[in-house]
């Protein structure tokens, strides 16, 4: 472990070429100081010989002796702690740290592992268990979902019981375990402008939303050529159409729930562009959280999550 | 006694006068983001947004304000204390309007979001070449003004003004060492990999610290505080010993930026304890000003020059002590990452260094037009009070949010989760935010006194360039 920290330095040339330099740069301190202390001497101090730009001139006082403690003090430290502590040289000697570091995770491990294979929808009704859901929630989940859990654009709002890959509680602890892709294809090289805004005005209507009936008359033409696999024939999402296709992820379209927003426009740029897994901007992307926090964790936090649709 | 030669007080002048615009325009951005993070509505498009703002206002009151005011006095100190013109004058006009570039350029990459990533030398490489070039034809001005001196000791200001100049070229052209990717889109990465990239970026960033706002600064003070108080200084020796170990040690400092991170353990404890060991030298340059003012002490009720430059000597001692012992590794376990670094930075930018530069300027101003008092006493008077009170109300408030936000950060339940969200800590801070929003915006109306008072000074007066003073017969 220690070489591999170490990993650049090839030989053991380079430890002693960094004990050599601490060495001479704390000798060098000394050298300075033990070069100009000087005994006071007693009467008014004089000016040095020297008289710059008409009144700039020099008194030669002797070194405080409170600051002169000072400086040995802190150069004595510094040997006494290289000499406990890794400094000297390359040594990497972490006096226990990483020892006790594994210590405590192993005892708050067990604190978790309690809860891994215990149903999640009977957890979410213990307090406590949800309380401790809620605390990981808060570490782990709020930068895409919020501390109130209600999503922002992109993000889902985890509290309105609206759910893409389903909302049964151990759904969502595999949703969380081992994280969603969601897909939506780009439909702009394959269909013009006038028919994605057609689809578009559709889509609105479905949730009873202003559209031009026109397009939507049209709009309803395009969806059954390209939408339906995915969002089902009437689309109300994949879910809709039965377990199988659930992990697909395409949502129920006539809720009136909108993950990008319901605008026109936004509903024309997921059409045009997709709305595809994003490794950069995680959009679409539900990381994989099993293998960095452990089932524990997971469940624990699918517990939590399933509590705040429970409530309604 | 007078030759009829006179001092080049021309370039003097210009940069003492961009001083002050540019601590307006630079603190004026420091009150923008500080705005914003108390209201964040104010990040109102992606130029203006914090994350281009804030390296704006770093590189605008280091190196536009503070590097004015170095410059400034540098170029006069240097002529003064050396008893001479100023060696190349023509490359010193070229060092004015490159260095003005420079910060123009900043000022529209920045916020356009062309950046290094690097903290303190976010600067494209275009701009990097450009700082380079501008230094070295500082240093050619300045060497070569102590060269043709015509006294044969060489002033203590200008020791500290000389490790300021080399050491900065040093760290500038190593740590800008990079791999131009864009010849067009003006985009490079860094030379160095990971955690040595990080190293070096510290060891220029902590030094940037230490030469450019100690080292530099203290020339300013060894020239400025016995010029002012009319004191010599209290002990050649003392200045001799801080001086060596100030840039001796200085150099060890920059791992403690980087506790606890992938930099090797050894490496963190020699920061730790290097930076320990600066205490005293750093001390060395408060106790000499502070002392020089031993005898004078009764100027200080009349004299508000004095009082900038003995509270920016307090605050100086004060930072230079907080400094080491934040250093300590778990000390540093509690305050990196908080407020209490930017609580710690502006006691020694604002306290320290503004102040001293400030001071300078009032001290200058006047005598580049043939005065010797600025346009209203009563003025700088009130400007002191109003930067004092802004300084006290920004560190006291970054303080106390610094130490709450490290202790909400630390805390955790008996099962291991944290206590507080990081967003719990974020509303805890917002009433500290505010107070130093004002506190802020008190220093900057601070700067616009300061304007005023500069603009009435000069108003109607002609540029003076004083005439060479001859050596002290000591020194024929």
């Amino acid at each position: 472990m220690l070489d591999s920290i170490n990993a650049d330095f090839t030989s053991s040339f380079w430890g002693l070429y960094v004990a050599g330099l601490v060495t001479i740069s704390l000798l060098v301190c000394v050298l300075i100081l033990v070069l100009n202390m000087t005994s006071r001497e007693t009467g008014a101090p004089q000016v040095q010989a020297h008289t710059w730009d008409e009144t700039l001139q020099e008194y030669n006082n002797p070194l405080p002796k409170w600051w002169l403690y000072l400086f040995w003090g802190t150069l004595v430290f510094a040997v006494v702690y290289l000499a406990v502590f890794p400094g000297y040289g390359t040594a990497n000697d972490d006096r226990g740290a990483r020892a006790e570091y594994a210590k405590e995770t192993e005892k708050f491990q067990q604190v978790f592992d309690k809860y891994a294979k215990v149903d999640v929808a009977a957890l979410a009704q213990q307090p406590e268990a949800v309380a401790t859901g809620k605390r990981l929630f808060l570490t782990y989940c709020i930068q895409c979902h919020g501390s109130n859990a209600k999503g922002s654009p992109g993000f889902p709002d985890l509290t309105d019981n609206d759910w893409l890959y389903g909302g049964e509680a151990d759904t969502v602890k595999t949703s969380i375990l081992e994280g969603r892709a969601g897909v939506m294809n780009a439909f702009g090289a394959v269909l013009s402008g006038d028919e994605i805004k057609d689809v578009a005005n559709y889509v609105r209507s479905l949730s009873g939303l202003s559209a031009d009936a026109a397009r939507v008359q049209r709009g309803e033409a395009v969806f059954a050529a390209n939408c339906t696999v995915c969002h089902g024939p009437d689309g109300k999402g994949a879910a809709s159409m039965g377990a199988a296709f659930a992990a697909l992820g395409a949502p129920n379209l006539t809720d009136n729930v909108w993950l990008y927003g319901n605008s026109e426009a936004k509903i024309i740029e997921g059409v045009t562009r997709g709305r595809n897994f994003d490794n950069r901007s995680l959009k679409n992307a539900m990381p994989a959280w099993g293998e960095f926090l452990g089932e524990g964790k997971v469940t624990l936090l699918a517990a939590y999550v399933h509590s705040l649709s429970q409530k309604k | 006694m007078q030759s009829q030669a006179t001092y080049n007080y021309k370039v003097v002048r210009q940069f003492a006068i961009m001083t002050v615009v540019w601590g307006i325009v630079g603190m004026l951005v420091g009150v923008i983001v500080a705005a914003q993070l108390v209201w964040p509505e104010l990040n109102v498009h992606e130029f203006l947004h914090f994350g281009r703002l804030r390296p704006l206002h770093t590189n605008a009151v280091i190196f536009a304000f503070g590097g004015c005011a170095l410059f400034a006095t540098s170029l006069y100190v240097v002529q003064r204390t050396c008893h001479t013109r100023l060696f190349a004058p023509g490359l010193a006009t070229f060092v004015f309007w490159g260095w003005q570039l420079i910060i123009v350029a900043a000022a529209v990459t920045l916020p356009l979001g062309i950046t290094t990533g690097k903290e303190y030398a976010e600067l494209e490489w275009p701009i990097d070449i450009a700082i380079a070039v501008v230094w070295v034809a500082y240093a050619v001005v300045f060497f070569g003004t102590v060269a043709i001196r015509k006294v044969s000791h060489i002033y203590v200001a200008n020791w500290f003004y000389g490790a300021f100049i080399i050491a900065v070229a040093l760290l500038h052209i190593v740590n800008s060492a990079e791999v131009v990717v864009s010849w067009t889109g003006i985009h490079s990465y860094s030379a160095y990999a990971g955690v040595q990239d990080a190293m070096v970026q510290w060891w220029y960033g902590h030094n940037a610290v230490g030469f450019f706002l100690t080292a530099g600064f203290l020339g300013m003070m060894y020239y400025f505080v016995p010029k002012q108080a009319e004191r010599p200084i209290y002990s050649y020796r003392l200045s001799v010993v801080h001086f060596w170990a100030l840039i001796f040690t200085y150099m060890w400092a920059g791992p403690h930026h980087l506790h606890y991170t992938a930099l090797p353990n050894w490496t963190q404890s020699i920061g730790m304890l290097f930076s320990l060991i600066l205490l005293a030298p750093s001390w060395g340059g408060m106790i000499n000003g502070i002392m020089t003012l031993s005898g004078a002490w009764h100027k200080l009720r009349t004299d508000p020059i004095l009082k900038f430059m003995i509270t920016s000597l307090s605050f100086y001692g004060m930072s230079t002590f907080e400094g080491p012992m934040m250093s300590v590794k778990s000390v540093n376990a509690l305050s990196h990452y908080t407020d209490w670094t930017v609580g710690h930075v502006h006691s020694g930018a604002l306290g320290w260094v503004a102040l001293v530069s400030i001071g300078s300027v009032y001290f200058l101003l006047p005598r580049l037009y043939g005065k010797t008092e600025m346009y209203s006493t009563k003025l700088v008077n009130t400007h002191f009070w109003i930067a004092t009170i802004g300084i006290v109300l920004y560190i006291a408030s970054m303080w106390i949010a610094g130490v709450m936000q490290g202790l909400y950060w630390r805390a955790t339940n008996t099962d291991g989760t944290l206590t507080y969200s990081f967003i719990e800590g974020v509303k805890a801070t917002y009433p500290f935010w505010t107070v130093r929003l004002v506190g802020g915006a008190l220093f900057l109306v601070g700067m616009l006194i300061m304007f005023y008072n500069t603009l009435k000074t000069i108003a109607g007066q002609k540029a003076y360039d004083a005439p060479v003073v001859e050596p002290a017969a000591a020194h024929a």
